[in-house]
């Protein structure tokens, strides 16, 4: 595929410019240049005229000039499309799920709120920048110095990346005088039957959820956010996660866990406004004012006990899910997305869709999430020698207690998916409404 | 729970009719072995039905005479518990538990009585539990015996309850099967990773008697295995043999060391001669047809 088409370039002209508005931090990330451009320009001097914005509209105008019938045109451009940073809602959370995740939890190192500000200022402009497929700093051909972008995404596409922040519970203790602006009931997950929580994947003080359809640019922008951080945050954990990517599925299907299974067929549309603001969307009733328009986040590392699964009966896979592998119907209905007949017997009068199926006790009561879960592998266990693979469940919603926590009660009592599955990190995050241009990250709470 | 689910009795006669057909050629046409079949079929499901018959009057047997077993073992480790005895107690904590190891599919398939008896901390609810677990924490972990007397007397109720419900409960071919794999995932779940006896590190006890379930379990089908597929009932038993290789260095008489004494590597070999054997042991449902 040739560089040069006419309207492929993601040229300055039809990025829009909004650099000093979201230049709250002056200085470290003054000059833009789009990462597509900056091999072309590598070591050439005087680069002012391809200046950059960090707009989301790039690709609209370059998509216009696209011949429809070019299939290779429009793979080109499903990844190179850019996700707005700047929206009333942040990216990342109804936006359809990309190819793979960067999950990175951090603490704060510094006692002071105005560093934090600060941080979360210069996120936000690197987070800008990232998502619209611009090389962060301006010393990236310096001699003398360190890049300041660390370089591995330069002449990639944005990939859809987008970049999603929340805070901990821990971030509202007495650091940073936010105790009073903690929202009603936000606080780590009451301990579930079963759980094997491991302190190494638990918790942090702030969760950035990177997803893009390429993992080299996830893992470049949290890399970069961790490097900005340096001095005033350090990492706690980091998570890599991925599911079948779009080229794998065109037609966009249901994806399958590690178990062989669909994995979020009665997920809410969200393309459906309404579902989304009774289902995922914070109101200041929700717990806190600053949190109107944000939305809270679950994140749990479900280890499965894959060795075991495989050994199992496919007879007994499917009774634990209450649905049929090949499918993903309900046991006794022939359609994936067909409701499930929780009346349904069997001759001998059993429930069709067995009691401790995982599909009947996530359905009942008609408690709903917007999940938003990756595969996750940690190459293997170092102790048995056997995989650690698993599913880094991430799922949101506008009230944590009778959403996600009411529903895990009931499943981790009876679920049948437990003989297989053990729950081994745990975080909740609260997510920041949009970003206004101008704005920065957390600026409702600061 | 975890693997006892009936199979329709019209699918069971219909997998005995063709499990008859023991021709060795996994190609056969399926229609043509039913018709094979239905030419012998008296003679053919009636051995066949009596094979799973006897091995799973066999293998009742066989569960009560653990039961019988970690009854009175279970007693005189509760006695001692009531004595205040803390040494003797320990000392029959893990030989009783193998009893209840070797049968434990069994005692998963009566509903609460496995939870009762084995769970763990975590496992359920705190106000509900109790089992040898709970003694389990006071004596090595607490160091007494003091406050577990009610605690010891439910578990040798428990554990007579399981003795009399082994005697009438419903034992399938599908039980059997799934049954030996069961108790291995036992093994990997908690046992190898030193997680199921977390206070007397007492792990390998469990280990070995889940192991020697399991292998019972594969005893009675062997013969039945043997026709279907030899190299399968082959594999098997040489893997059998593979993981008791392993395991043997940890045993000093009756006894097993603690689990504490185990090296790294020695933990990771036992998981994977473990999942090794486990893996075929899983298609011995090639017995109940496709």
């Amino acid at each position: 595929m040739s560089n040069h088409e006419p309207g492929m370039e993601p040229n300055s002209s039809n990025i829009r410019s909004n650099q000093d508005a979201a230049s709250p931090a002056q200085g470290l990330l003054s000059k833009k240049i789009s990462r597509r451009e900056v091999l072309k320009y590598a070591g050439i001097g005087g680069i002012g005229l391809l200046l950059g914005g960090s707009g989301g509209y790039g690709l609209l105008a370059a998509q216009e000039k696209l011949s429809p019938s070019s299939k290779k045109n429009h793979d080109r451009v499903a990844s190179m499309e850019q996700i707005p940073f700047y929206d009333q809602h942040q990216a990342g959370i109804i936006t359809p799920a990309q190819n793979f995740l960067c999950f990175a939890s951090f603490d704060l190192t510094t006692n002071s709120l105005s560093e934090v500000r600060k941080l979360f200022q210069l996120w936000t402009e690197s987070a800008s920048l990232m998502t619209s497929g611009q090389m962060l700093g301006n010393t990236n051909n310096s001699q003398n110095l360190p890049p300041s972008d660390t370089g591995e995404a330069a002449g990639l596409t944005t990939s859809k990346l987008t970049i999603t922040f929340g805070v901990g519970p821990s971030f509202f203790d007495s650091r940073y005088g936010l105790s009073s602006k903690k929202p009603a009931s936000f606080d780590e997950l009451p301990s579930f039957r079963g759980d094997a929580l491991l302190p190494e994947w638990c918790g942090g003080d702030i969760g950035v959820q990177v997803c893009a359809d390429d993992m080299q640019v996830a893992f470049h922008a949290v890399r970069n956010l961790a490097r900005i951080a340096r001095g005033t945050a350090v990492m706690r954990w980091m998570q890599e996660g991925f599911q079948r990517s779009s080229t794998a599925d065109p037609s966009g299907g249901t994806p399958r866990n590690l178990l062989g299974f669909k994995d979020g067929t009665g997920n809410p549309d969200t393309h459906d406004k309404q579902a989304m603001n009774e289902i995922v969307w914070a109101r200041a009733d929700n717990g806190a004012n600053w949190m109107q328009g944000g939305s809270y986040m679950v994140a749990r590392r479900i280890r499965m006990r894959i060795e075991i699964w495989d050994r199992s009966p496919l007879s007994d896979q499917e009774q634990t899910f209450g649905r049929y592998r090949d499918s993903g119907a309900p046991i006794g209905s022939k359609d994936e997305f067909a409701p499930l007949d929780l009346e349904a017997k069997d001759s001998s009068g059993k429930p069709l869709i067995p009691l401790n199926s995982h599909s009947r006790l996530a359905h009942t009561d008609g408690i709903k999430m917007l999940r938003r879960a990756y595969s996750y592998t940690g190459g293997i266990d170092a102790k048995t020698g056997q995989l650690d693979a698993g599913l880094f469940f991430i799922c949101y919603q506008k009230d944590i207690q009778k959403q996600f926590i009411s529903m895990q009660q009931k499943l981790a009592a009876s679920d049948k998916l437990n003989e297989y599955i053990v729950h081994v990190g745990s975080a909740v995050f609260a997510c920041f409404p949009g970003v206004r241009q101008g704005g920065y990250i957390g600026d409702t709470l600061f | 729970m975890k693997i006892y689910y009936a199979l329709p009795a019209a699918a069971i006669s219909a997998i005995l009719l063709l499990s008859g057909c023991n021709t060795g050629d996994k190609n056969a046409n399926q229609g043509a072995a039913a018709n094979n079949n239905v030419a012998n079929s008296a003679a053919a499901s009636n051995s066949n039905e009596d094979d799973f018959k006897q091995a799973i009057d066999q293998y009742r047997e066989y569960v009560i005479q653990q039961c019988d077993a970690f009854v009175t073992e279970t007693a005189k480790f509760t006695a001692a518990i009531k004595d205040a005895d803390i040494e003797t107690a320990k000392s029959l904590y893990a030989p009783a538990r193998m009893y209840y190891e070797r049968i434990e599919p069994i005692a998963e398939a009566l509903g609460d009585l496995d939870p009762n008896i084995d769970a763990r901390d975590g496992d359920v609810d705190s106000s509900e539990w109790r089992g040898f677990h709970k003694l389990e924490q006071a004596l090595w972990e607490n160091n007494t015996t003091a406050g577990q007397e009610d605690i010891a007397d439910q578990l040798l109720s428990d554990a007579k309850l399981l003795r009399a419900k082994v005697e009438t409960v419903d034992i399938e071919a599908s039980l059997l099967v799934t049954g030996a794999v069961e108790l291995l995932n036992e093994v990997s779940t908690s046992k190898v990773t030193g997680e199921e006896e977390r206070y007397s590190h007492t792990d390998l006890y469990d280990f070995a008697a889940n192991v020697e379930g399991a292998k019972k379990i594969y005893e009675l089908l062997e013969p039945q295995l043997k026709a279907k597929d030899a190299e399968l009932s082959k594999n098997i038993s040489e893997r059998f043999t593979a993981l008791e290789q392993e395991l043997a260095p940890f045993k000093q008489g009756n006894d097993y060391v603690s689990y504490e004494q185990l090296q790294d590597q020695d933990v990771r070999k036992l998981s994977q001669n473990l999942d090794a054997l486990a893996e075929p042991l899983s298609q011995m449902g090639t017995l109940l047809g496709v």
